[in-house]
């Protein structure tokens, strides 16, 4: 299948923009400060309704990454059944991107979910908090420097005896 | 002053008897969170019929058992709820802990998931599995109950001298206590997190 959106794209865009393809897996990778208008051109100009999913990698230590942190948006689109992949990079001390619940409204949980496990926050998110793990947990749990056995969350609880109950 | 007794008449103590009645009419607690709470319903199933051994009555409400099953791998958010449900239950009351996890954290051993749910409740009886067979928790019932003959007492005060922690040491690759603090609630507020 033709990828019919690149050239438009990078007309728009310019150069920054980026586009691979692995048989008939198509990615773009997108600069963070121009994702959100790459994300609504796709969803408006070239069918990709739909935000199947959320991902993020954690490239510390990884041979030749220049990044810290690359976040991964899975687009489909309905109508024809393609599939694209849109890429960007945020990097420490303060990663954050622009949140995307403005085009599709089902981001909002996969955007906490990203910023429960890479701390990575989403500025206009309309309820950025953690969604799985307790508020009080203070790390986040798949960077890669954060060990595989905790720090400890799973042991600061109150122990019962048994003559209490 | 001699008095016969007549035949069919037995003497025993109170503690004993009320053991005896007891361990023959255990209400376990079911509190399966994986595949081990799927052994537990087969082991109620007709096929094993733990129902031979007088512990049928599975009822989910703490208030109305006195063994809480633990089948399965429990999380850190899940302990606080697990210590609740633990002190909702009247007592005398006993704690299986069923399967590799809910003894040690099984192939969990991760920030998220408990080593042995016996760091933070009593245990009174582990099955080893992964997970354990039906016949295998049926055993642990008959340990049970044997354990209940052996110690048990009419107003269970065996448990009152049991006033020190019993769990196993800490984790060797654990951090020390206060290196990092996060506690998601304690058995108070159940589930509620405090912001």
């Amino acid at each position: 299948m033709a990828a019919n959106y690149l050239v438009p794209l990078q007309l728009k865009f310019g150069d920054t923009l980026r586009s691979e393809e692995f048989r008939d897996n198509h990615r773009v990778i997108v600069p963070a400060e121009k994702i959100i208008d790459v994300l609504k051109v796709l969803k408006e100009q070239f069918g990709f309704n739909m935000l199947c999913d959320l991902a993020g990698i954690d490239y510390l230590g990884y041979p030749d990454a220049t990044d810290r942190y690359g976040i991964v948006y899975s687009l489909t689109n309905t109508n024809t059944s393609e599939r694209l992949f849109v890429k960007t990079y945020v990097n420490d001390p303060d990663p954050e991107l622009p949140t995307a619940t403005n085009l599709w409204i089902g981001a909002d949980w996969m955007e906490r979910e990203i910023y429960d496990m890479f701390g990575v926050t989403f500025s206009g998110h309309p309820d950025l908090r953690r969604i799985l793990l307790p508020s009080e947990f203070t790390s986040y749990p798949l960077r890669k420097d954060y060990p595989l056995r905790g720090f400890g969350e799973r042991h600061n609880f109150e122990k019962l005896i048994r003559s209490e109950g | 002053m001699a008095m016969k007794i007549d035949e069919n008449v037995f003497v025993s103590n109170l503690d004993a008897l009320a053991s005896w009645v007891r361990k023959h009419s255990l209400w376990p607690m079911p509190f399966a969170t994986a595949c081990c709470g799927i052994e537990l319903m087969a082991t109620a199933s007709s096929r094993y019929d733990i129902s031979r051994f007088g512990s049928e009555a599975m009822r989910f409400s703490p208030r109305q058992c006195d063994v809480m099953i633990v089948a399965g791998r429990v999380v850190m958010k899940m302990v606080p709820v697990m210590q609740r449900i633990w002190l909702q239950m009247p007592e005398p009351k006993w704690c299986i802990s069923m399967g590799a996890c809910a003894s040690s954290g099984g192939v969990f051993d991760t920030y998220a998931v408990v080593q042995g749910i016996d760091r933070f409740i009593p245990v009174d009886v582990y099955v080893p599995g992964c997970p354990p067979r039906p016949e295998q928790l049926i055993r642990a019932v008959l340990d049970l109950q044997e354990k209940i003959q052996a110690t048990g007492t009419l107003n269970a005060r065996e448990f009152d001298k049991r006033t020190a922690y019993e769990g196993p040491g800490d984790l060797v690759k654990q951090l020390p206590r206060g290196s990092v603090v996060v506690a998601p609630g304690d058995y108070r507020t159940g589930t509620k997190v405090h912001h």
